[in-house]
């Protein structure tokens, strides 16, 4: 699902924070182009 | 050396400054371009009346505990026989706010219209704390705003669109002594000092017996060499008379007040200095922060308040609760970023290092937003959700069923009420509450926690976190 694309990663602190996703997005084989952890409040 | 450190009081103030909302970063940024948006933006403040009796407000001052408050919605629900001032301290109208900033102006910054100077000046001479103000630099701020304003200076207003006065940058060539910078600093230092004189004068504390006072507020005073690099503690110290106190400043985003509060009690107790004081004043930039939903939704601007506090820390008296400093909850490196993984650093482990359960803690406070400002804007209920983290976390423990979770948030939660001044709402805004429940209250364990979001610094993928555990002297 992932091929030709590059995901952009916005975490959020009091879920599941960026760097978490793109881990997971990466185990599954897709590049990650940005990855941030965001505060909503 | 004392055994243990003591919170012996602990003050809060709101300022209501719809005026100033426009300088704050989001309608900063927004309003110049959108004249229609502008129109709603300045139609839809609050007035004084209504800021006060905001039940939310309410509950932040004192008047009433937060487990106490009405059922949402809040607006248009102004509680009855609401008053300025309030157990823990004061919402002050936004004229004397702008007067008050001009008797904490060191450097003539603020220009205020001689009417607004008089009117002010006049009014804050009426003010029980009138007596620690410099109110003749409140009239010596009278001048010409226009002249002022050719100069560069940023307009200031009273709500709704009265131009008031106007305040000046320090240097024209350093980004960190612009005017909207000044005024976030000024803004700061004001609301500091007034929630300092409530802590002195409304708990009979003797200004010259405080060593030490530890800002955690939110702004960045500095220079271009040394960005953020300034002192607000003893900056504020020094207005309100603490002669015989230094100070220094603790930054961790919205968490900062927290290990300001453990760095104090171990200063006490390592008996370097008898007396601590830890305060902050507001963050004028999250003025307006989420008026776009609130406009969406048929509200007012409901970030129209800046806020402060002031908490004296102290050798134990025997009386005021207890900081546990062996039972301080750290977000350690190596733990993990999730939100449940957080709040088990926070609020499972420090109770474990002691031997006590989640259950014998009587209240938590986290981040307690107000839900009616957040929501609009998408952000949900960041109260709620922390309770039903740390509930579940109860559960898992098996100290409560997973039928018993509602029960521990209603019990031990409590719904979000202080505006969105970060530092303030995340867990200190509880800290006078916490006293009343700790001394004449039924609550024997109280447990404080704030997550700060490192990230957006750009300088690390991290959040931090810390929570303090305070105990009824004596249990």
């Amino acid at each position: 699902m992932f091929d030709g694309k590059q995901v952009i990663v916005i975490g959020e602190r009091d879920g599941i924070a960026g760097p978490a996703i793109a881990a997971c997005v990466q185990a599954a084989g897709a590049p990650v182009a940005f990855v941030a952890t965001e505060c909503f409040v | 050396m004392p055994e243990a450190a003591v919170i012996r009081a602990a003050s809060l103030v709101l300022a209501h400054t719809p005026g100033l909302a426009r300088h704050g970063s989001k309608p900063m940024r927004t309003l110049p371009v959108d004249a229609e948006l502008t129109s709603s933006f300045l139609t839809n403040l609050r007035s004084f009346d209504d800021a006060v009796g905001y039940p939310a407000h309410r509950a932040f001052l004192g008047a009433c505990h937060p487990r106490e408050l009405p059922k949402r919605p809040w607006v248009g629900a102004s509680m009855a026989g609401a008053e300025r001032f309030a157990p823990f301290g004061e919402l002050m109208p936004e004229e004397e706010f702008l007067g008050l900033m001009a008797a904490v102006d060191e450097f003539d910054l603020l220009v205020l219209a001689p009417e607004v100077a008089e009117r002010a000046a006049k009014r804050l001479a009426e003010h029980p704390l009138a007596a620690h103000l410099d109110l003749a630099r409140v009239a010596a701020a009278a001048g010409d705003v226009t002249a002022a304003l050719a100069g560069g200076a940023l307009p200031v207003h009273l709500a709704p669109d009265c131009l008031a006065g106007a305040l000046r940058g320090a240097h024209e060539e350093d980004e960190s002594l612009v005017a909207h910078v000044l005024l976030e600093n000024l803004a700061c230092k004001a609301t500091g000092t007034l929630a300092l004189l409530h802590l002195l004068h409304d708990h009979d504390v003797d200004p010259a017996g405080i060593g030490y006072t530890i800002s955690c507020s939110e702004e960045a005073v500095g220079d271009r060499y040394q960005r953020g690099g300034g002192n607000m503690g003893k900056t504020i110290a020094a207005v309100a008379g603490l002669t015989e106190s230094s100070g220094a400043d603790v930054k961790n985003f919205c968490a900062a007040p927290i290990p300001a509060l453990v760095i104090a009690a171990s200063l006490v107790v390592a008996g370097v200095f008898e007396q601590v004081v830890v305060l902050a004043g507001g963050s004028q930039p999250k003025l307006g922060m989420k008026f776009e939903g609130h406009l969406r939704h048929g509200l007012p601007v409901l970030e129209d308040v800046l806020g402060g506090v002031a908490v004296l820390v102290t050798a134990d008296d025997g009386i005021s609760p207890r900081i546990r400093l062996d039972a301080v909850g750290r977000h350690r490196v190596s733990s993990g970023g999730s939100g449940a993984q957080i709040l088990h650093d926070l609020a499972v482990r420090p109770l474990e290092a002691i031997g006590a359960r989640m259950c014998d803690v009587d209240d938590y406070a986290t981040e307690l937003h107000n839900p009616e400002i957040t929501e609009p804007q998408g952000s949900g209920d960041v109260a709620a959700r922390n309770y039903r983290t740390i509930a579940a976390l109860a559960a898992r423990r098996k100290e409560i069923t997973r039928d018993e979770i509602d029960s521990f948030v209603a019990q031990r939660g409590m719904p979000g009420y202080a505006p969105t001044q970060g530092h303030l709402a995340s867990a200190v805004c509880y800290l006078p509450h916490a006293l009343t429940r700790l001394t004449t209250g039924s609550a024997d364990r109280v447990l404080l926690l704030a997550k700060g979001s490192l990230f957006l610094g750009r300088m690390s993928q991290r959040s931090d976190g810390m929570s303090i555990l305070l105990q009824r002297n004596g249990g």
